[in-house]
């Protein structure tokens, strides 16, 4: 048996609003979000001596020890590659926890991405020169994720014959997911037709296949099995984690095989390690920067064969009352952009039986992110 | 090539890359050991771990392995050059380079359009590889 499955348990969650401009610092976010997470799951701030952040993330440990008023950390890590982190951050947590290296760990994610530094913004990323696979790539206008993750979606399309429409199926799942949400931004909503009115921002990416961009906080709190089993709140187990990479992935495009996920690779050993298939799975929280990687994950994931992603996600079959309910709470696409740690907020949420998406008995949530890069995964379980 | 984009900084490992496109010749890195193509152009073979590595010139014809067309100006430099076309062109030896196909509207690039590769001059002097459709068919 793997020896991180069940060593380690999410207690307790906390979010800011999300909006559009916060009017606050990261910092002051940050805060607000670990707070509420450590008085979720009824834990002091100074019985947190274990930090996981994002490498992206503005707000440092020292900036948090200062202002939040952590004083007994005895273990930090740092995950990057964007959108890996929000399970990512999870899994280092469980690994700091099972090796005995730290008992109580915050993961936290903290951007001001709308009023700030906007990822979708070719003056983010350009430079008057770049090096590296940017080289290679940004003086041929190759500037934002949707030029650099549209490529995928067209390969798909090309191979497997999956459609714009198909693209449309997930993101009106995700925003009727969204509109039972009060915390979501975007909550009207849309039908496969207005998702096909909406602009090409990058075809074949369209805007209602994109993300959206917010700012806020949140924070998820792990501990020990033993600590986990005397908190107030039923703990939600980590009982499978993987975090990892099974190909070049240089430059996010220059991969062998851009109609495969990267996650395959790391499917295969979040798998492993819970020692379950995805057939035990109830509900699946997927980072959706853009809605091809619902379906390259779906298929990533085992939840269909390979190439039969697009199909899948027709008719509904990812809503909540279907076969595979996906990001209940209307992810990346429109409860808001806080870089996938939501997403295992949502998995926790699920277990805890506060959805507002709620999945009848669910027992098995699967939190993966990112298929283009190396890529994360967590599988959660109900006490 | 587009205006107002960023400019690529040379190293040690894509020097020879650079130093082709002033000679016009499109020049890739290939294992000296395995004959394995390295994209980006890089200190070792992913393949067999040799560091020894021979620059061979690419016929300069490929296929579209896979494009976007940007619509959308994501800077203020972009808003009179929109719509573009990146794509993935498809050379030999498993390497793919990033380029924009010319000489075709952007409705009209398909899946495996034959392609082949011109130099454009940039303000500085620089010469960079860029891609167009192959007018006759092979």
């Amino acid at each position: 048996m793997s020896a991180l499955r069940d060593a380690a348990a999410a207690v307790g969650v906390g979010e800011t609003t999300y909006s559009k401009e916060s009017g606050r610092t990261e910092l002051s976010l940050a805060c607000e979000a670990i707070k509420k997470a450590a008085e979720d799951a009824g834990v002091a701030i100074e019985d947190i001596d274990g930090l996981v952040r994002y490498d992206m993330d503005h707000v440092d440990e020292a900036a948090l020890t200062s202002h939040l008023g952590l004083k007994n950390l005895r273990w930090m890590s740092q995950v990057g590659y964007g959108g890996t982190g929000g399970n990512a951050v999870v899994v280092h947590a469980a690994a700091a926890i099972a090796a005995g290296a730290a008992e109580t760990v915050v993961c936290y994610r903290a951007l001001n991405e709308r009023s700030g530094v906007r990822y979708g913004q070719g003056a983010t990323w350009m430079k008057d020169e770049v090096g590296g696979a940017e080289a290679f790539q940004m003086p041929w206008g190759m500037l934002t994720p949707a030029h650099l993750f549209g490529q995928f979606a067209r390969r798909h399309m090309i191979e497997d014959g999956t459609t714009s429409r198909q693209f449309g199926a997930v993101a009106v799942a995700l925003r009727r997911h969204a509109s039972l949400n009060p915390r979501a931004m975007m909550r009207t909503p849309i039908t496969i037709e207005d998702h096909q009115a909406s602009r090409l921002i990058a075809d074949p990416l369209r805007l209602f296949d994109c993300c959206i961009e917010s700012d806020g906080a949140c924070a998820v709190v792990l501990t020990a099995a033993d600590r986990a089993r005397s908190l107030r709140h039923a703990p939600a187990w980590i009982m499978g984690v993987s975090q990892g990479s099974g190909s070049r992935t240089s430059g996010i495009v220059f991969r062998d095989d851009l109609a495969v996920a990267e996650s395959t690779y790391t499917a295969a050993e979040v798998y492993r390690s819970a020692e379950v298939g995805p057939e035990e799975i109830d509900a699946a929280m997927i980072y959706d920067h853009f809605t091809p990687f619902v379906i390259f994950s779906l298929e990533a994931y085992g939840f269909c064969e390979p190439g039969e992603g697009g199909s899948f996600v027709e008719d509904g079959r990812i809503e909540v009352d279907d076969v595979l309910p996906v990001n209940t709470h209307g992810g990346n696409h429109s409860e808001a952009y806080i870089h996938g740690l939501p997403h295992v907020i949502e998995a926790f949420r699920q277990l805890r039986g506060t959805s507002t998406a709620q999945v009848e008995s669910a027992e098995l949530i699967l939190s993966c992110s990112s298929v283009a890069q190396l890529s994360a995964a967590v599988i959660l379980r109900k006490d | 090539m587009l205006e107002g984009m960023p400019r690529p900084l040379p190293n040690l490992d894509t020097q020879p890359f650079w130093d082709g496109c002033q000679e016009e010749r499109l020049l890739l890195p290939r294992c000296s050991a395995c004959g394995e193509g390295r994209w980006p152009p890089g200190p070792m073979c992913p393949a067999c771990q040799s560091q020894d590595v021979d620059w061979i010139e690419s016929s300069g014809r490929g296929r579209v392995y896979s494009w976007i067309v940007a619509n959308h100006p994501v800077h203020p430099v972009l808003t009179g050059q929109v719509p573009y076309v990146v794509a993935m062109i498809e050379l030999e030896h498993n390497i793919r380079l990033v380029g924009n196909v010319m000489g075709c509207a952007p409705d009209e690039v398909e899946a495996d359009l034959p392609v082949e590769v011109i130099f454009e001059r940039l303000e500085d002097g620089r010469q960079l590889p860029n891609f167009r459709r192959v007018e006759t068919a092979e």
